[in-house]
């Protein structure tokens, strides 16, 4: 029994939910062995043989693997598949994971199991359905598991300790079908969403982009990051990547405060993991105060500015 | 060009964004038909009549149901619209990014293997500039445009556009338009559960375990990292709610009632494990 695990990064660092995944790998038993694929990515490498767990580091680089593009990195597992007769591939459950993997499982025919939060066994898994409202624990007989991992559901390996020796994997020839062009990424001096200790978010009672000020000098005050609805980034107030919920980002914070937020099942389903929720909504009747352990029935043009100049004194 | 595009639709609510692009796609003359594609039981004709209310010029329904039905996972749905894809000499499929029930989003990425065609997901804007398709796609950090050659699969992002609802003379009109049946041996598709992990979603011998929010323990302090909130009034207002009917709407009917009867507040969140035969 051994693992596969891809890893994500931008050939300079390693993506953070690469460590969580590599935690469920060791939880599964077994060897753990991790890829590492990218056009320049000795660093990385080096960097992931280090980190606790890890037995194994796999290294593929060459200019087809430019943007990690599914197309090109699918036949790469599945050589390396081929030649090291892996029982798991898993990654985590991220843009790169989610677009990768199951492409990868198609090609094995087998079914993939998505955006696991825990194993029960190397063959049983525990998955949210219907927006997280229910769990379903899923048996899964397929000869090779592909898996993707919920970052939030399982610690970060530690990147000290491990000592996995290195090496070259054959190169799966290009494919070229398809062309990263570029990439557009939010800058922020804040804490990353799904690893921030705080989060603040913001919805549709924000009423407009400006007014995300108030939650930022709340943030900023708070060390924490910044997320929104999806009513407030469909409706253009901030960029689509702040969006906590189903079809965004998942987290699970020490601290969620919810400003403005009514709280549709969709958005539950991203954040009421978090360990302490409060809720700001001038409506009493607002399906956040479900889910929230303090809720604040108030104006959040009032009760923001006064929590941030109380965080001032 | 003259493509054909397929369209997938499922019976679970369809929030209708791959319809628009498609069609929008036609108007511009860049493809030449737009074909609405259902698996499931008899009643996906519905979801497919609403598709050609919308705009696309034929359905196709595969009719899955009973055991079968209950089998139908996304690597199934995969092989069959990959088999679809080469029947209808389509090339380009357009698909939702992830179910609203069983949140797998696996479909299209599977789809787009199995045809060895490229892949643009979680697709937010798409221009088709003759064999090839300039995709921006929503990632972790932001956004990143991706160029692949057609024919392609697009998995659509909720922002990729805006819906358009059915008039009342595109519903008369979808009223003659054809749906063609078909079943998935026609297409060379088997269904049966080979290795399938599908346990505890739809069977009825196995079970699904629900599990819920208990009350909490004690009630939390706010942690450290919020150690700051102290001199707030925040009032500690713990809002215990059953299900409500605007919840409950959005849920999926078996899982709601079952949910409903059982009086379940809708906090599920901690553990205190409650097992449910499956069917709910």
């Amino acid at each position: 029994q051994s693992t596969l695990v891809v890893a994500e990064h931008n050939n300079d660092t390693l993506t953070p939910i690469t460590l969580n995944a590599i935690s469920a790998a060791s939880k599964i038993g077994g060897e753990v062995a991790c890829l590492v694929a990218g056009t320049n990515c000795t660093k990385v490498a080096e960097e992931v043989s280090k980190i606790k767990g890890v037995q194994k580091v796999l290294v593929a680089q060459h200019d087809a693997y430019k943007g990690a593009l599914a197309e090109e990195l699918t036949p790469l597992i599945l050589a390396t598949q081929k030649q090291f007769n892996f029982t798991h591939i898993c990654a985590g459950a991220s843009a790169f994971g989610k677009n990768l993997l199951p492409r990868v499982a198609a090609k094995l025919d087998v079914a993939p199991i998505s955006d696991i939060i825990e194993i029960k066994s190397p063959d049983t898994f525990v998955r949210t359905i219907y927006a997280g409202n229910a769990l379903s624990t899923v048996k899964c007989s397929e000869p090779v598991k592909v898996l993707t991992v919920r970052g939030t559901s399982f610690e970060a390996a530690a990147v000290e300790g491990g000592g996995a020796a290195t090496e070259e994997v054959s190169l799966s020839s290009p494919v070229g079908v398809s062309e990263w062009l570029e990439q557009n990424l939010t800058k922020s001096d804040r804490p990353e969403l799904t690893s921030a200790k705080v989060v603040v978010s913001g919805g549709r009672g924000l009423k407009s982009g400006e007014n995300f000020k108030l939650l930022y000098d709340l943030a900023d005050k708070m060390n924490a990051a910044v997320g929104a609805s999806r009513a407030a980034v469909d409706a253009g107030f901030v960029p689509n990547d702040m969006q906590v919920g189903q079809t965004g980002k998942i987290v699970a914070p020490e601290l969620y405060i919810a400003v403005g937020i009514s709280g549709a099942i969709q958005h539950l389903a991203g954040m009421k993991d978090s360990k302490t929720i409060v809720a700001i909504n001038k409506d009493p009747e607002a399906p956040i105060f479900q889910v929230a352990d303090y809720g604040l029935v108030a104006d959040l043009f009032k009760a923001v500015p006064e929590m941030t100049e109380a965080l001032n004194k | 060009m003259s493509g054909r595009v397929l369209v997938g639709v499922k019976r679970v609510i369809d929030y209708a964004v791959k319809i628009r692009e498609a069609v929008k796609l036609k108007e511009k003359k860049l493809i030449k038909e737009v074909v609405a594609v259902s698996c499931g039981p008899q009643q996906v004709q519905e979801t497919i009549r609403t598709a050609l209310a919308m705009g696309a010029d034929r359905g196709i329904h595969v009719e899955v149901s009973g055991k079968d039905y209950e089998n139908l996972g996304p690597l199934q749905v995969s092989k069959i619209l990959a088999a679809l894809a080469k029947k209808e000499d389509a090339n380009l499929i357009i698909l939702g990014k992830q179910a609203i029930d069983d949140d797998c989003n696996q479909t299209g990425q599977m789809t787009a293997a199995l045809l060895d065609w490229p892949q643009g997901t979680f697709a937010s804007e798409v221009a088709l500039e003759g064999d090839t398709m300039k995709v921006v796609r929503e990632i972790d950090g932001g956004l990143e445009t991706i160029k692949i050659k057609m024919p392609a699969v697009v998995t659509a992002d909720l922002r990729l556009n805006t819906p358009r609802y059915a008039t009342l003379p595109n519903i008369m009109k979808a009223k003659k338009k054809k749906i063609t049946n078909v079943k998935p041996g026609d297409l060379g598709v088997e269904l049966t559960r080979r290795g399938e992990c599908r346990e505890g979603r739809r069977g009825h011998t196995e079970r699904t375990v629900i599990r819920r929010r208990t009350e909490p323990d004690s009630k939390p302090s706010v942690p450290a990292a919020g150690g700051a909130l102290g001199p707030f009034p925040l009032q500690a207002r713990l809002i215990r709610t059953r299900l409500r009917p605007s919840v409950c709407a959005s849920l999926p009917q078996r899982l709601c009632v079952g949910l409903c009867s059982m009086g379940l507040p809708l906090r599920m969140k901690r553990h205190a494990a409650l097992t449910v035969t499956a069917g709910v």
